[in-house]
């Protein structure tokens, strides 16, 4: 370390400079610039006046000067007949009852149809973050929480995206989005996510995101049974902009029902700020606008909560609230909610980490609005919050909090066999339909590839000739099933047939609705009737088995048996050679060692062999001038007891102690027994050369010299984390080996005394 | 049977439906697509059918989510490119209070499409009225 400072700084901050939070940015608060998030100075103070059952003002603004968003919610939102009741409650009033479990769902449903935009804001501000996550948990539609996948390539490849589209539907997602890098290959995406879909499960919901008209054909053709883009704006300038209006999205809303298509619109804040035309509206005021339109349209659900805006919003202060705020008022006007957390809003995991933990915890129609169930740079939409890479720390945090977040872990050999069947699958539709021919090398290279850089397959100039023929040629889902059953896969074209008649009952049309052992469910037969302790969702028994079955969990049994593994190589190297003596050599150091030391255990957490050990702390002794003796310690399986039971028998009143485990005390006769000299307490990182020098440590201190005892290094290491789960198994070995009336033995390293 | 009890219609009204071409639930199997008895045309909702999910969502206090069923229902016989058109139509800049106005009676007149001519006519005026229809390219 270099004493030599060259900045008048404390290095700390230089330090904090490489940490991944640093590549945030953090905004400030600036109405002008558009940048408030609960309130801005410009937005409208809650009003309403009606006559004769007509909405005559809103928030402030008369009936002749409303433009088109006013227009519309007025018109279909706002119910005139309960408009006075609604906006006559205190702001504070009204947040109460969000919280109070006494007050039931519907109840605040039907006041949220007399209030307006500003009116709604205003009151999920006066709601902390555990206050919205609670009211959500109480306000969500559906009781059973759900989630969604984004499934892409960076190569448009159908044979992968059938794979991955089979596997997130075995992970559990009830949902699966795809989109393209090339929009031309939209067709070409939406079969892969069809066929893929059609593997395993076989139930999810899917959809190509694309340009509206494109993706209203392509849910036509059966290569889609549901709409996430109608995308909605809380100006009329961003509306128009984005090329629509109310009237136009709502035709399209319709448009999707009239064809049995499940549509839900998408909105969040920040998105007019991105558009530039903001109007210095709060974020929040902005998206309350959007939201009414969305009900006010007649559309099911929603996906809010930011979305391509959520790291713009999280950016300022207090914007991961607002996030939160916003899934709020999206159900508490009785819409579905893709609760957003799909986009990358942070390059800090802490910070990602706890975007998505009030969502866990609260539950969602849909977690995530497209959880990356692919590789960051696999995904088409851009990186999602959580990502193929990280699914695992998903389980694992469902399994901490005891929360169902939709997903389920893996069965390797399982996984392995659907992404095969998936592809071959795909490959035999392709050909059956005369698409494309597929080699074996291509099948080979998907199956096992993490991301499309594994992968010698389709790539986005080749699959654009296929996209193009099964637009042209009119190919629909019903060729699809045939395909299927003509070669041999009869389970998924029973699956795909399955979805399509979903379409014909039209019961997924309804708020909230997914697919579950084949059975619909929604916010109708399903309904979140949260009222207090007991009356949540809980998981069965079994869905809660199978989420807590994440990899690698360790059980007694596997534990133990891996020492055995170790036992059964290892011929016995101790030998009790009768009961242990005081000794009287002053410069002996006596080693003591734990009841199951080379018998039931024989390394150490770091993985030592413990006759290596020994022989090192020997060794160290001798080279100290030192001579050891060692003992078994059976009275006890701790440490410092060890050690100063080998230090009261020790010539020299120095004593080493040490457990199977390898935690290791240095100790001496006339201490308290836990005021050793010298401690190993994190064994995992006790290297042979630390017991070595402990022992030359150990002999010197028999001559009376000042010692500099030997530190082991930590590079903090979670320690408890990696190991504890193990050495509690393991030392319970010691402890039931304990006997309070077994006097220490003599050990020797042969069976013949020396 | 209330409304409100027939949801899912697939599992406690499956007899209540029928595809556009009036065939049964239970008819549409692998086989049938097989035996090219059942076609793309089959899967498909039926405006009967999107009006008993009306009443469904009603009586779940589901008004505005009911009257989209209600307008869709109407969309079910218009076809393909005459349902895009009209939404084409109906997008700022490109058309005019009086072409609007013809596309809602042609929908009125031909598909008997009343609720949603009211909203394309109820459109254009305030498209009218806000500059909506001003050409944006």
């Amino acid at each position: 370390m270099s004493n030599a400072t060259d900045t008048n700084r404390w290095r700390r901050f230089a330090e904090w400079d490489e940490r991944m939070l640093r590549h945030d940015l953090f905004a400030a608060e600036d109405p002008e610039a558009g940048f408030s998030v609960f309130r801005s100075p410009y937005d409208p103070e809650p009003s309403v006046a009606a006559t004769g059952g007509h909405i005559t003002e809103m928030d402030g603004t008369p009936e002749a000067e409303f433009d088109i968003l006013d227009e519309f919610i007025a018109r279909y939102h706002l119910e005139p007949d309960l408009v006075d009741e609604a906006m006559a409650l205190e702001d504070g009033a009204i947040a109460r009852m969000l919280v109070d479990i006494n007050v039931p769902r519907a109840d605040l449903e039907r006041l949220a149809r007399g209030m307006t935009p500003a009116k709604l804001a205003r009151v999920v501000g006066h709601l902390s973050s555990i206050e919205i996550a609670f009211a959500y948990y109480k306000m969500r539609q559906r009781k059973t929480p759900g989630n969604q996948a984004h499934v892409t390539n960076a190569k448009d490849d159908p044979l992968q995206l059938a794979a991955d589209a089979a596997t997130a539907t075995e992970l559990g997602f009830d949902e699966i989005e795809t989109t393209m890098r090339v929009a031309s290959n939209s067709w070409s995406n939406a079969l892969g996510c069809t066929v893929g879909a059609a593997v395993g499960r076989g139930e999810a919901l899917f959809q190509c995101s694309i340009e509206e008209a494109e993706e209203l054909q392509i849910g036509m053709a059966g290569l889609a049974t549901y709409a996430e883009t109608i995308s909605v704006y809380g100006t009329e300038r961003a509306f128009v902009d984005g090329d629509d209006t109310p009237w136009s999205k709502a035709f399209l809303t319709a448009a999707y029902a009239s064809r049995g298509i499940k549509a839900r619109c998408t909105s969040g804040a920040g998105s007019e700020l991105l558009m530039g035309f903001h109007e210095k509206k709060s974020v929040l005021y902005l998206e309350a606008r959007c939201l009414c339109l969305q009900r006010a349209m007649g559309i099911q659900g929603t996906q809010n909560g930011g979305v391509d805006g959520a790291a713009l919003t999280a950016s300022m202060a207090g914007g991961v609230r607002e996030l939160m705020a916003e899934n709020l008022i999206a159900v508490w006007l009785g819409l579905e909610c893709a609760s957003g957390n799909d986009q990358r809003t942070s390059e800090s995991e802490i910070r990602v980490g706890a975007k998505i933990t009030p969502f866990l915890l609260t539950g969602s129609d849909l977690i995530t609005s497209g959880m990356g169930s692919i590789k960051k740079y696999d995904n088409s939409f851009n990186p999602s919050l959580f990502n193929g890479e990280e699914i695992e720390d998903w389980m694992a945090l469902q399994r901490d909090f005891e929360v169902d977040g939709g997903l389920s872990p893996l069965d390797e050999d399982r996984t392995l066999g659907l992404r095969i069947r998936a592809v071959e699958a795909m490959a035999a539709v392709l050909e059956e339909l005369d698409l494309a021919h597929v080699t074996s090398a291509q099948v080979q290279s998907v199956v096992f590839a993490s991301g499309s850089n594994d992968t010698d397959s389709f790539t986005a100039g080749t699959v654009t000739p296929v996209s193009d023929a099964i637009k042209q040629r009119g190919l629909t889902a019903v060729d699809v099933v045939r395909a299927l059953a003509k070669r041999g896969f009869a389970e998924e074209a029973d699956n795909l047939l399955f979805m399509l008649k979903q379409r014909v009952t039209g019961d997924y049309l309804q708020t909230s609705a997914i697919f579950r052992n084949r059975r619909v469910i929604s916010a109708l037969n399903d309904p979140n009737n949260y009222s207090g302790p007991g009356s949540a969702y809980a998981m069965s028994e079994d869905r809660w088995a199978a989420v807590q079955n994440v990899r690698g969990v360790l059980t007694r049994d596997r534990v133990l048996a891996a020492e055995a593994l170790v036992a059964a190589k290892t011929p016995q190297w101790l030998f009790d050679t009768g009961l242990a003596a005081k000794g009287s050599n002053p410069h002996e150091v006596v080693i003591g060692v734990s009841p199951a030391f080379g018998q039931e255990i024989h390394r150490t957490t770091a993985g030592h062999a413990l006759p290596d050990v020994i022989a090192a702390l020997m060794k160290g002794i001798a080279s100290g001038g030192g001579t050891a003796r060692l003992i078994r310690v059976r009275k006890s399986a701790d440490t410092s007891f060890i050690g100063l039971s080998a230090a009261k028998l020790s010539g020299s009143g120095y004593g080493i102690g040490i457990q199977a485990k390898g935690t290791t005390v240095l100790h001496h006769a006339d201490r308290m027994p836990h005021m050793n000299i010298e401690l190993f307490s994190n064994a995992p990182i006790v290297t042979l050369e630390h017991y070595r020098a402990l022992g030359r440590n150990a002999a010197l201190h028999t001559f009376g010299q000042n010692i500099e005892p030997v530190v082991v290094p930590t590079m903090g290491e979670a320690m408890a984390a990696r190991f504890h789960a193990r050495v509690a198994i393991l030392f319970a070995i010691e402890t039931a080996l304990t006997d309070e009336n077994a006097p220490p033995v003599a050990l020797s390293l042969s069976t013949s005394e020396e | 049977m209330s409304a409100k009890d027939l949801y899912p219609l697939a599992e406690n009204a499956p007899d209540l439906i029928k595809t556009p071409s009036g065939k049964s639930l239970s008819e549409l199997t692998v086989d049938a697509v097989m035996k090219d008895e059942v076609t793309a045309a089959d899967f498909a909702i039926s405006a009967e059918a999107l009006g008993v999910q009306a009443e469904i969502a009603d009586a779940h206090n589901r008004p505005a989510l009911a009257d989209n069923f209600r307008r869709a229902a109407e969309l079910v016989s218009v076809p393909q490119d005459v349902l895009m058109e009209t939404y084409e139509m109906l997008r700022p800049g490109r058309s005019d209070h009086s072409s609007l106005c013809e596309r809602a009676e042609m929908l009125r007149c031909n598909y008997g499409a009343d609720l949603m001519a009211k909203f394309i006519e109820e459109a254009a005026d305030v498209y009218e009225r806000r500059g909506i229809f001003a050409k944006r390219y």
